[in-house]
């Protein structure tokens, strides 16, 4: 890892510097533009060479943890390994270098392609029909909520509330809220699961769904599940499922079996497509027979041998992204799905099952484990026991950091106070789950020895812990150009 | 934890204080306490009607927001432009610099319905000594 | 092949230390009868045998490697710098998540805050955020930003409806129509006159009740929009004006800043990113330094460390969902980080000079191929307006625009899009895009073959 901090990559501009030549360039172009259309001053870009754009982007990039570099067990987020193989053949030209509005002819292979994921999300899910035109897990949430508000309106019965865990993620109630309907949130039961008289309680006629997230964010199966769906069903409600924790289903159990309406799927977490720092990902929705008709358009056909758009239903609920979703990683998760197939897909839930109860079986003496009992693929513990040496989980998190480990992630979910949310995924070996556990062990006792060293932490990375007070109150969120003065002068580490 | 004697106070962790015919609302020192760093204040616009109980501005730390609820109803008479701009006074000054906004009252019998410094001091007693926020 | 590292005896030991029996111990809470009866896939393959069925996938597909292509409609083909590809294709940038622990993601929170500063320079926007979906998306957004920022002010329902004109890509328009679905607003089109919004109509319809104008420059028929007036007539009637732009051509063009956006949108794909399809795409999204508070998204902002010295952090972060939920300015929870570096990548790499020269040749490469093309007896122009790098034109003499595109994809072209789907009363009408990926050579072979028609 580099520690030296990287100027800006404004800061080493040259006034007249050049990194790529364009094969015929012109200046004549301007006069085609009317005055009133015509940009007056050019945008003060960077001006730099070839060379100072790779160093500057590999230097940066050294200064970030990545899955390819460290051990990542942020809870929720399924930070498996992210093979090479998809990558490669993503890169092709035949799938890279499309555009989305060719002919159907020239895209056959593409659209075998779409229509295949689509089918094998089917089986793995139990669901009876997909969409991958949502761009993320949160796009699919929104995408399930309009469905969700479609079906009622089309029984002319619009209900308006949707009900929502209080240790759901909080895309649940935002996604709600931006589909237009009221949260109310359930109280979490005493086994950190969905408390069956809660729901009762607050099931109503106005009920349009339960959203609820299986595993739920502790980790737990909510066993309650076909009860639950049978109850909901009964008020004439849906049952949506937050995907997001498919990893610790596969071959398993099935949504659609439970009794789930629709669900998303997280591809850039169970499906191996990689995080990107933030995305792209892709949101999948899948649902029941009852409710494909409300998906949104477009859709792949498949007509005898050809594949093709169908662009109108009447009942659809529109579009959610422009063409058809983000297709480049759709194929990197299809690549994942063939291969692992079946058994290997079966293989990666038990792997992951395996190495959280591992992890969780070494740590939970040190690091009380709410609700405990086996797990899924992920565990929350709780670090209230360090409160005492003055240590929070926000200090264990950086002092991780020294350790060569991103952090789990930390205060969430909100039932559980201190959270350290962990979850090791299927492609890491015993041998890193030691050491991230030995890691962990060791804080525990330099937070009761030398608490300053995780009070202060962390050390060992290009800065230390930043002034978000500051980041809020004087919010500096661009570069200002020369004559403006620097306001944080560059600090060159020794 | 100072709670001044001469204001009244809510569940919710506002304070207010009768003026001339108005009322000054501002959050407590423990609420400022518990927020930590305030970074960020939204003021309602002047002239708007607010009602008791109703959120009518927004208080943020660098991880957490939360409504300020009018503790009376009436309207928003005069904010503190000095506030947004320099939220740090909200921790240095709650009852002092660090006030919210005024309001002329609505329904002047809410007052009656108000805590009391002694009530609220009780509150915030079994508050802290409970699971916590 | 499953990428699992621990053997079965590995396995076993830990089952051990964990304290259960088997693995079926620690599915204990799964109901029986619930448990997965079939799971009807096809066997895992080798790494050679992926290789082999995907040729077979990709293998009917043409790409824009085979086939020159003329099609545009809100997805451009570009350059892309090698450079983009090299750096991009990095494990350190693939494969990190949303910078939470800022310390040890200070490459991928300096880069987003250089990527902010850019799209503000590009746009002439004071405040811009780490990125959204897509454009499609970035815009719905915008729609949702202007509704909760211009809530009950004035009439008694307060403003809740939107103009959107006719002239802005459909895919956009009904994204925005999805995501408002919700809302208890309006959404009125306003209509196109001569392939630009009219003004006449967007006057009449600016009501005390509108929260914004949401337009496109260029437009979806490449046009160019009267956009300072359209700004002018929103806010003299108290509403947002919100421009959705193709960074590309602000090489050469006013800026949304320079025309009064209070929003400016735009599909960022088109700065180093390959179309792949379509998707993924790079939602671009900056606003007035005024609503700032009321904006969707990450934002990285730069701070000092304890030491002093100068580090990168997400903040703002009270409007995002995993603090307010349900009060959130938006549910979006990510970025298209990958797709924002890849546009922090290419716009260093061009530079001022560069996007403005490759800017400049997709311009005037439009216009030559326009003014060739009407020249044809069967080809009119539709609209007499200015444009960058897209047109519209009419076939004559029956001649179909499928039939047209079917005889120059026999010659090796994409030829313009048919417009017919979207706007059937241009009648025979497709929209032909011409960037600095096309020479002249491709120009005079798609003549000749048009000649031939």
């Amino acid at each position: 890892m580099a520690l030296k901090p990287e100027p800006l990559i404004f800061e080493r501009s040259v006034p007249g510097r050049r990194a790529y030549r364009l094969p015929a360039p012109t200046a004549a172009g301007e006069t085609l533009l009317p005055e009133e259309h015509r940009r007056q001053d050019a945008p003060p870009l960077p001006e730099v060479a070839e060379l100072d754009v790779v160093r500057h982007f590999t230097r940066l990039s050294q200064l970030n943890f990545s899955v390819d570099t460290q051990f990542y067990p942020l809870g929720s987020c399924t930070m498996k390994y992210n093979p090479k193989l998809n990558e490669r053949i993503a890169s092709w030209s035949r799938f890279a270098q499309m555009h989305p509005m060719q002919p159907a002819p020239t895209v056959q292979g593409f659209l075998r392609l779409l229509d295949e994921l689509e089918q094998a999300l089917c089986r793995i899910t139990g669901m009876a029909a997909f969409t991958l035109q949502p761009a993320a897990g949160a796009q699919g949430e929104l995408t399930g909520l309009k469905i969700i508000r479609a079906h009622h309106r089309l029984k002319r019965k619009p209900r308006s509330t949707i009900l929502i865990p209080d240790s759901a993620h909080g895309t649940n109630p935002a996604s709600a809220a931006l589909s237009g309907f009221r949260v109310v949130e359930l109280t979490s039961g005493a086994n950190g699961r969905l408390d069956l008289e809660e729901l009762r309680a607050k099931l109503s006629d106005d009920v349009a769904a339960v959203m609820l997230t299986n595993p739920n964010t502790l980790g737990l199966f909510e066993r309650d599940i076909a009860a639950i769906a049978q109850l909901v069903h009964s008020r004439g409600a849906l049952v949506y499922m937050d995907g997001a924790n498919m990893n610790a289903l596969l071959g398993i159990v099935r949504p659609g079996d439970m009794g789930v309406d629709l669900l998303q799927l997280n591809l850039h977490k169970t499906f191996s497509t990689p995080h990107g720092g933030g995305g792209p990902g892709a949101g999948p929705v899948g649902v029941t027979k009852a409710l494909e008709d409300f998906l949104p358009v477009p859709r792949v056909r498949k007509a005898g041998t050809r594949f093709r758009w169908e662009e109108r239903s009447t009942r659809s609920i529109g579009r959610v992204h422009g063409f058809y979703g983000n297709t480049g990683v759709l194929v990197r998760a299809y690549v994942y799905i063939r291969t692992l197939g079946r058994e290997g897909l079966q293989r990666v839930s038990r792997a992951a099952l395996i190495n959280a109860n591992y992890l969780k079986a070494r740590l939970s003496k040190t690091f009380p484990v709410p609700f405990d009992q086996h797990c899924l693929h992920e565990f929350v513990a709780s670090l209230k026991p360090l409160k005492a040496s003055g240590v929070t989980a926000w200090d264990v998190a950086k002092r991780l950091l020294d350790y060569g480990f991103y952090a789990p992630t930390v205060y969430f979910p909100l039932v559980v106070d201190e959270a350290f949310m962990i979850e090791p995924t299927e492609t890491e070996s015993k041998e890193t789950l030691d050491a991230f556990a030995d890691a962990l062990l060791r804080i525990a006792d330099e937070a009761r020895t030398r608490p300053e060293l995780v009070t202060h932490a962390p050390q060992q990375m290009p800065v230390a812990r930043l002034d978000e007070v500051k980041a809020a109150r004087e919010p500096d969120l661009r570069w200002t150009p020369a004559g403006a003065p620097d306001p944080h002068p560059l600090v060159t580490a020794p | 934890m100072e709670i001044p004697q001469a204001l009244r106070y809510t569940k919710s962790h506002e304070w207010a204080k009768q003026d001339g015919g108005e009322i000054v609302v501002g959050i407590t020192a423990h609420a400022q306490e518990e927020l930590r760093d305030v970074v960020y204040v939204e003021l309602p616009p002047v002239g708007k009607a607010v009602t008791q109980g109703e959120p009518a501005a927004v208080v943020e730390s660098v991880k957490a927001a939360f409504d300020i609820y009018a503790p009376v109803s009436g309207t928003v008479t005069k904010v503190n432009e000095a506030i947004p701009k320099s939220p740090q006074l909200v921790n240095q000054d709650c009852y002092g610099q660090g006030w919210f906004f005024v309001l002329k009252p609505g329904q002047p019998a809410e007052w009656n319905a108000l805590m009391t410094a002694d009530a609220y001091a009780t509150l915030i007693q079994t508050h802290s000594s409970g699971s916590g926020t | 092949m499953d990428y699992i590292p621990n053997t079965d005896e590995q396995f076993t030991a830990m089952l051990q230390t964990i304290g259960a029996g088997s693995f079926e111990d620690l599915l204990a809470d799964i109901p029986p009868e619930l448990r997965c009866r079939s799971f009807d896939l096809p066997a895992g393959l080798s790494e050679y045998e992926v290789l082999g069925l995907f040729e077979s996938l990709a293998g009917p597909n043409r790409s824009l490697r085979e086939v020159t292509s003329f099609l545009g409609f809100g997805a451009y083909q570009h350059l892309i710098p090698t450079v983009v590809d090299a750096l991009a294709s990095r494990g350190e940038w693939l494969t990190p998540y949303t910078p939470y622990q800022a310390e040890a993601s200070q490459g991928t929170l300096q880069m987003i805050y250089e990527f902010q500063t850019l799209i503000c320079e590009l746009m002439q926007m004071e405040v811009a955020n780490a990125s959204m979906y897509d454009g499609a998306s970035s815009f719905a957004e915008a729609a949702v930003l202007a509704l909760r920022t211009r809530p009950a002010t004035g009439g008694a329902g307060g403003r809740n409806r939107l103009l959107i004109s006719e002239a802005v890509h459909p895919h956009y328009r009904q994204a925005a129509s999805t995501y408002l679905s919700g809302f208890p607003c309006a959404i009125q089109q306003i209509p196109q006159t001569n392939g630009v919004t009219d003004l006449e109509a967007l006057a009449a319809a600016l009501k005390e009740d509108v929260a914004a104008v949401l337009m496109q420059q260029p437009n979806v028929f490449g046009c160019l929009e009267p956009m300072e007036q359209a700004g002018e007539l929103a806010h003299r009637a108290g509403a947002l004006f919100v421009a959705n732009a193709y960074p590309i051509s602000l090489g050469v063009l006013k800026p949304p800043g320079a025309y009064g956006a209070d929003v400016a949108v735009g599909e960022g794909r088109c700065l180093g990113s390959p179309l792949a399809y379509g998707g993924p795409g790079l939602g671009v999204f900056a606003a007035t330094q005024a609503l700032l508070r009321r904006m969707p998204g990450r934002l990285a902002g730069c701070t000092v460390d304890q030491a002093g010295r100068r580090g990168f952090t997400l903040t703002l972060q009270t409007r995002e969902q995993h603090i307010r939920r349900e009060k959130a300015t938006s549910n979006i929870c990510t970025n298209a980080g990958l797709l924002c570096l890849r546009a922090t990548l290419f716009l260093s790499l061009l530079g001022p000079q560069g996007l403005k020269e490759l800017a400049g040749m997709s311009l005037q490469n439009a216009h030559a191929l326009f003014e060739r093309l009407r020249q044809l007896p069967f080809v009119q122009p539709v609209f007499d307006q200015p444009f960058f790098n897209e047109f519209v034109v009419r076939y004559t003499d029956g001649r179909t625009a499928e039939a047209v595109n079917t005889r120059l994809l026999k010659a090796g072209f994409f030829g313009g899009l048919p417009l017919a789907p979207w706007y059937p009363e241009l009648g025979e009408a497709a929209l032909w895009c011409v960037t600095e990926t096309i020479g002249q050579e491709q120009m005079n072979r798609v003549m000749e073959t048009l000649e031939r028609v």
